[in-house]
């Protein structure tokens, strides 16, 4: 239950809008939602709804609109590799190939263990950084740039190791 | 090259994501001299009176927009478009954590010139540590009493918050992104009306970029005489190129409009990696015409009105380099799969126009393609171009005509290599 678990955020979070666009606080909410296991719930959906007084298909909407917001369980720490023109022309194709390579799964997939899913993302505005991915787990989202294979597989390594503890 | 930076001033000042050492280097006295000197409407005069055109790609006279506000509706509202998202643009990051009370104050001053008491500042998803960071230096700045109640002690109050988006390149489009703000999909309205007059929650609105507002504290302190020095005639002041692609030294380098392209790509990028040839130049990130970079377009300055005349625009400024071991429909490819992941879904031309151009450009990648199949591609694009609400659909065409146009040689090859096998 995210009212109780997140009651003082939540009040900050509503306070930045006018009193009758609530709705507006829809966002902030899911990212809460979010915190714990990766993902958005149907029950947080329908407890965010009652908050903000909107249905739980208009939230519903949104999760599935924005990137962001994940509704299904996947890997605790999702690596996301920026593909796009700028970065791909500096070699992030082969970068996201070989990552993949080391860790044993396709793009999209996550590992056996659970723990780490590859994507591949748009533009993650560092472009002159790349190869370059960001990490989104519970302790929100981290850019890492500048990234070789083995700089990448070590990052994992060590986020691996943080998640175990 | 400028002696002084006006916009990435934390290159020269150590700390200056300080409130002291902003404060130390005359910051937040173009906002008090504004607030307890000035008119409303004198700030606005004197940023439209600098040419000050929107750095976020649309290059719309920054003031002449301010004047727009509907000033028989209230209350006025503020949006600070910081969800730098075009491939090829990383501007408004740097300036945001490396000099973010500059930005600050920009917001307040454009607030105090359309006298909005509330500013949001919209970041994409992926900026949540900026935003963390934002969050605390507008404490700070409530804690100096140059944001809250009665500001300076005049009748101005000013409150500033943030709003994270969640992955979407279309909320950077100024309707999609209030939309976005309001809790619904981002998705752009139809216009008129424009947000001036119809914005945020319906009530008049100023959105500006990061970049843009970042400007607004130098052109109050210096005057719009000292700005308009700057740069060219229709092209005033200081600009972020953002430089990517196949150069030697990327990044952002700020520079007066009116530059060459020469200049930034060979003097301060350092020119192009292994002894490659420059081969073409996209100057508005992934929405930009693809330039034939030969020495014509080399020599042309980077500003407003000369970029058109190679075929293209200036847009946000982002440089993407491309060398001559790339070939032009691989570059099709990564924008088209850009864009139709980012076509939000609402104007049938666009949804299903760019998503059957990236089937046809994989099939031409994968050398499955034969030359009636760049025919029909360069088909799709024109069905496209002009019949959507916003820009998007506009921008996934771009390097798609002008790529074919410009570099047929590369897609005939393509094609000849399917007809060679047939």
């Amino acid at each position: 239950m995210i009212a109780e678990k997140y009651a003082a955020e939540i009040e900050i979070i509503l306070a930045k809008y006018p009193p009758d666009q609530k709705r507006s606080a829809v966002m902030a909410l899911l990212y809460l939602a979010q915190r714990d296991g990766g993902y958005v719930t149907k029950g947080d959906m329908v407890e965010i709804s009652e908050i903000l007084g909107i249905t739980p298909t208009e939230v519903a909407s949104i999760v599935g609109f924005y990137t962001l917001y994940h509704d299904q369980p996947e890997g605790v720490i999702r690596i996301q590799v920026c593909n796009d023109l700028p970065c791909a022309l500096r070699g992030a194709d082969e970068f996201l190939e070989k990552l993949c390579e080391n860790l044993g799964i396709q793009v999209g997939e996550t590992t056996p263990d659970g723990l780490v899913t590859i994507e591949a993302v748009m533009c993650l505005a560092a472009c002159d950084k790349a190869p370059m991915f960001q990490v989104q787990s519970a302790d929100g989202l981290s850019y890492y740039e500048d990234q070789t294979v083995s700089s990448a597989l070590e990052v994992v390594e060590t986020l691996r190791k943080q998640d175990a503890s | 090259m400028m002696n002084e930076f006006i916009l990435l001033r934390h290159r020269q000042i150590p700390d200056l994501d300080q409130l002291e050492v902003y404060r130390q280097h005359g910051g937040f006295e173009a906002f008090q001299n504004a607030v307890t000197a000035m008119n409303p409407n004198d700030v606005t005069q004197e940023v439209k009176a600098s040419g000050l055109r929107g750095r976020g790609g649309a290059g719309f006279p920054t003031g002449l927009k301010w004047t727009f506000i509907d000033n028989e509706n209230w209350p006025h509202y503020v949006v600070a478009n910081a969800d730098e998202s075009e491939p090829g643009t990383f501007k408004d990051r740097e300036i945001m954590e490396g000099n973010p009370f500059q930005f600050l104050e920009g917001v307040a001053l454009t607030a105090y010139a359309i006298q909005a008491t509330e500013a949001y500042i919209y970041l994409r998803g992926e900026f949540w540590q900026i935003a963390a960071s934002l969050d605390q230096q507008i404490e700070e700045l409530e804690a100096a009493g140059l944001l809250g109640e009665k500001i300076f002690d005049t009748d101005f109050s000013l409150r500033i918050f943030t709003h994270l988006g969640a992955g979407a390149y279309l909320c950077g489009e100024e309707t999609a992104l209030l939309e976005s703000m309001e809790g619904k999909l981002g998705q752009p309205r139809l216009r008129p009306p424009f947000p001036p007059s119809y914005g945020l929650y319906g009530k008049p609105t100023v959105v500006n970029n990061v970049e843009t507002l970042t400007n607004v504290p130098y052109i109050i302190t210096r005057g719009a005489d000292w700005y308009t020095s700057i740069g060219t005639e229709k092209s005033t002041g200081p600009k972020i190129f953002s430089l990517s692609g196949r150069v030697n030294k990327p990044g952002n380098y700020e520079l007066p409009l009116g530059t060459t392209f020469r200049e930034l790509i060979f003097e301060h990028g350092g020119g192009i990696p292994d002894g490659r040839e420059i081969k073409a130049i996209m100057a508005a990130g992934a929405s930009s015409s693809l330039i034939i970079a030969n020495e014509e377009a080399l020599d042309t300055p980077m500003d407003y009105e000369s970029v058109p005349n190679v075929g293209a625009d200036l847009g946000s400024a982002s440089v993407i380099v491309i060398d001559d071991t790339v070939s032009i429909d691989w570059v099709l490819y990564k924008t088209l799969h850009f864009f139709s992941h980012e076509s939000c879904g609402k104007c049938t031309p666009c949804r299903e126009g760019i998503y059957w151009m990236r089937h046809i450009i994989d099939r031409i990648h994968q050398d499955e393609a034969s030359w009636s199949d760049v025919e029909l591609l360069n088909e799709v694009a024109y069905q496209i171009k002009g019949k959507c609400l916003c820009a998007l659909g506009e921008f996934a065409i771009e390097a798609v005509t002008s790529g074919i146009e410009r570099f047929e040689s590369d897609f005939r090859a393509k094609a000849a290599e399917i007809s060679s096998e047939g």
